[in-house]
């Protein structure tokens, strides 16, 4: 049975390895992937106005970074290996964003690396690992 | 724009040099008489009373126009207020817009920049001598004010610039231009110009001056006396570093732990109040039955009800413009929504936060009066009412508080200067603004602004309130003269704004995203 698997990417060293477990999933039982890159983003958060004034323009710079550093690099060769591939690039907290795009595509899985960037902001408010395990819809795969 | 400069750097130079030699004297005194002799005569004509009364027309003129706001809007305050709870919580904003600027940061900027002085010494002023009745009136300002916010806000975000960049600009000097242009009425331009300089003065005003000086007086409270340019000096340098050096760290850290101050010092006031629970029936006694008889204050009921209406204008801002500066960024389709949300505003600024302050105050016994006739005793002076310990503006707060809590003059010290630096940090924004639909942006236009920004602080810490309080006012509420106007020539396209906004919203056209 095809398999559809959102793998979460941020671009680390764990996400990697996520990304490497995923698409080996994906290969084995002819599955396609969707790599999600969330940009972690509340809007009950507290700007200067001159963070206001500028956040249109700072969100496109933002996103087109993250396209063109972090999605389009691994697309390539995820292609390569053949596998079907498609990107998410999306604002909000990042397991709940998670779990809408699984939602939304009708994913069976979703693949995560155990630790991201920021620890130390992962210890005082909860891992996205954590939260993903409580709250996902569909089984999540934690990679070591 | 080269030329003007030079001559601003001619004029700050000049400026620099003439208060050299005052070393000898005392760098305070000196700042003092140039600062008061400067200023008085706009002080004296934005606060000069009706002929025969002592009632300043200004007052009027703000109270007069919140009141047509809420008719005209059919009680729109009351009307729209769980509306804007929704919008703030995000309840119809589209998922794919995450990551631009939300109702709810929009609003959270606008309020840092409101609440602060105002609502902690301003409030203590107008209690200081219009006595506890001045809170009623205060009240009603504030929930009226909301209809005047809401108007502005509309207009601020329906005008503004969107640049090619993705960059925006508003305020009222867009909507003065722009809606007036569209509406056919000729003199927008002349209006933007006067408004733009007032908002200048504003910024340096209020928005600045009376901010460094109510930290310094809080900090020498604390610390003990020590003269004020040194505040200024050290104030001026942080405030130079981010908006002039860019560091973006100082601003991150205030944005986000002034509303902590802001929840703390509410919560902390709420304690104080559930405390003394009892006294809470006899201190709105008090507030009613001042707000009607004056209980021998000063000037009486006008005398409260003044001190009042200005203290809520001071520290909500409605109808002054400066909101709609700030609300302008927000993502969104419908201009109005925005006007729902800064409606927020003052509800949160002066009906709560104002009222807590003022119940404080009034409850932990810092006015004397006669025990006899329940009447409050006068000053020396006759121009305020006793208090316990002779105190006024910010100190008379931090001795409320304290009576309450010996810790919580510290607390208040660094709650002050968080605020006042977070307040500032807003309005060197909307004096930049200001500035640049003035002279042009470009990066030495900015930097003069800023600099002169930076002078300032150390004038406001080195002045003594009176001079000050009085100037930041007349500045304030300057800006309000020519917004008002402003306002009610385009108020008829906020109704229609209105009117279609809230017919789709009951057919359903616009719909909740959560």
């Amino acid at each position: 049975m095809s398999q559809k698997i959102v793998v979460g990417f941020d671009g680390s060293e764990s996400g990697r390895a996520a990304l490497t477990f995923a698409v080996e999933a994906a290969r084995k039982n002819g599955g396609e992937l969707l790599i999600a890159h969330v940009l972690e983003w509340s809007p009950y958060s507290f700007l200067t106005p001159t963070e206001l004034e500028e956040r249109h323009k700072r969100r496109g710079e933002e996103l087109e970074r993250a396209e063109k550093a972090i999605l389009a690099p691994v697309v390539e060769s995820v292609k390569a290996s053949g596998v079907a591939v498609s990107t998410a690039l999306r604002y909000g907290h990042i397991a709940e964003t998670l779990i809408s795009i699984a939602k939304e595509e009708g994913a069976d899985q979703i693949v995560i690396g155990r630790t991201g960037h920021s620890s130390l902001s992962s210890r005082l408010f909860g891992s996205v690992a954590g939260s993903l395990a409580q709250a996902a819809p569909v089984a999540v795969t934690i990679v070591p | 724009m080269k030329t003007h400069y030079k001559a601003a750097a001619i004029a700050a130079t000049a400026w620099l040099a003439a208060s050299a030699p005052a070393m000898a004297q005392s760098i305070d005194e000196r700042v003092n008489e140039i600062f008061a002799n400067s200023t008085g005569w706009f002080v004296n004509f934005i606060f000069s009373p009706f002929p025969g009364t002592t009632f300043p027309w200004i007052v009027a003129w703000l109270v007069i126009a919140a009141t047509i706001f809420t008719v005209y809007f059919g009680l729109i305050q009351f009307r729209a207020f769980p509306h804007s709870i929704a919008l703030v919580k995000g309840d119809y904003s589209d998922p794919n817009d995450a990551g631009e600027v939300s109702h709810f940061q929009a609003l959270a900027t606008a309020l840092s920049g409101t609440v602060g002085l105002g609502n902690i010494a301003g409030v203590a002023v107008a209690i200081g001598i219009g006595g506890p009745g001045a809170t009623f009136w205060m009240i009603l300002a504030g929930l009226m004010g909301m209809a005047s916010k809401f108007t502005e806000c509309t207009l601020g975000v329906k005008y503004r610039n969107e640049y090619e960049d993705g960059t925006v600009s508003g305020g009222p000097m867009y909507y003065m231009t722009k809606g007036f242009a569209e509406r056919g009425i000729p003199g927008g331009k002349a209006m933007a110009i006067l408004f733009s300089i007032f908002c200048i003065l504003g910024a340096l005003g209020g928005g600045n001056m009376f901010q460094a000086n109510q930290a310094h007086a809080q900090l020498t409270n604390v610390i003990g006396d020590y003269p004020g340019w040194i505040t200024g000096v050290i104030f001026a340098g942080i405030v130079f570093a981010v908006i002039v050096g860019g560091l973006k760290s100082i601003a991150k850290v205030t944005e986000k732990v002034v509303p902590i101050m802001g929840v703390m010092y509410v919560v902390t006031a709420l304690v104080i109040l559930l405390m003394n629970a009892n006294m809470i029936g006899w201190a709105f006694g008090q507030i009613f039955e001042g707000a009607f008889t004056g209980l021998g204050v000063a000037g009486g009921m006008v005398g409260a009800l003044i001190q009042g209406f200005k203290r809520a204008a001071f520290s909500n801002e409605a109808g002054v413009g400066s909101a709609a500066i700030a609300h302008s960024a927000v993502r969104t389709k419908e201009p109005i929504t925005e006007g729902f949300v800064s409606l927020l505003e003052p509800f949160i600024d002066t009906v709560v936060i104002c009222t807590m302050t003022a119940l404080v105050i009034i409850i932990t016994g810092q006015l004397v009066s006669d025990p006899e006739t329940g009447l409050y005793l006068l000053n020396e002076g006759g121009s305020a009412i006793q208090t316990v310990d002779g105190n006024s503006g910010v100190a008379l707060t931090s001795a409320a508080f304290s009576s309450a809590f010996g810790w919580f003059k510290y607390v208040l010290a660094i709650a002050v200067i968080l605020f006042a630096f977070s307040t500032m940090i807003s309005w060197s924004y909307y004096g930049l603004k200001a500035w640049t639909f003035l002279f042009g942006e470009g990066k030495t236009t900015e930097l003069v602004f800023k600099v002169i920004f930076c002078i300032f602080v150390v004038i406001g810490a080195a002045a003594s309130l009176g001079p000050v309080i009085d100037f930041s006012d007349a500045a304030i509420f300057a800006m309000a003269v020519v917004n008002i106007v402003a306002l009610y020539l385009l108020m008829p396209i906020v109704k229609r704004e209105l009117d279609s906004y809230l017919s789709r919203l009951k057919s359903g056209e616009i719909r909740k995203f959560h």
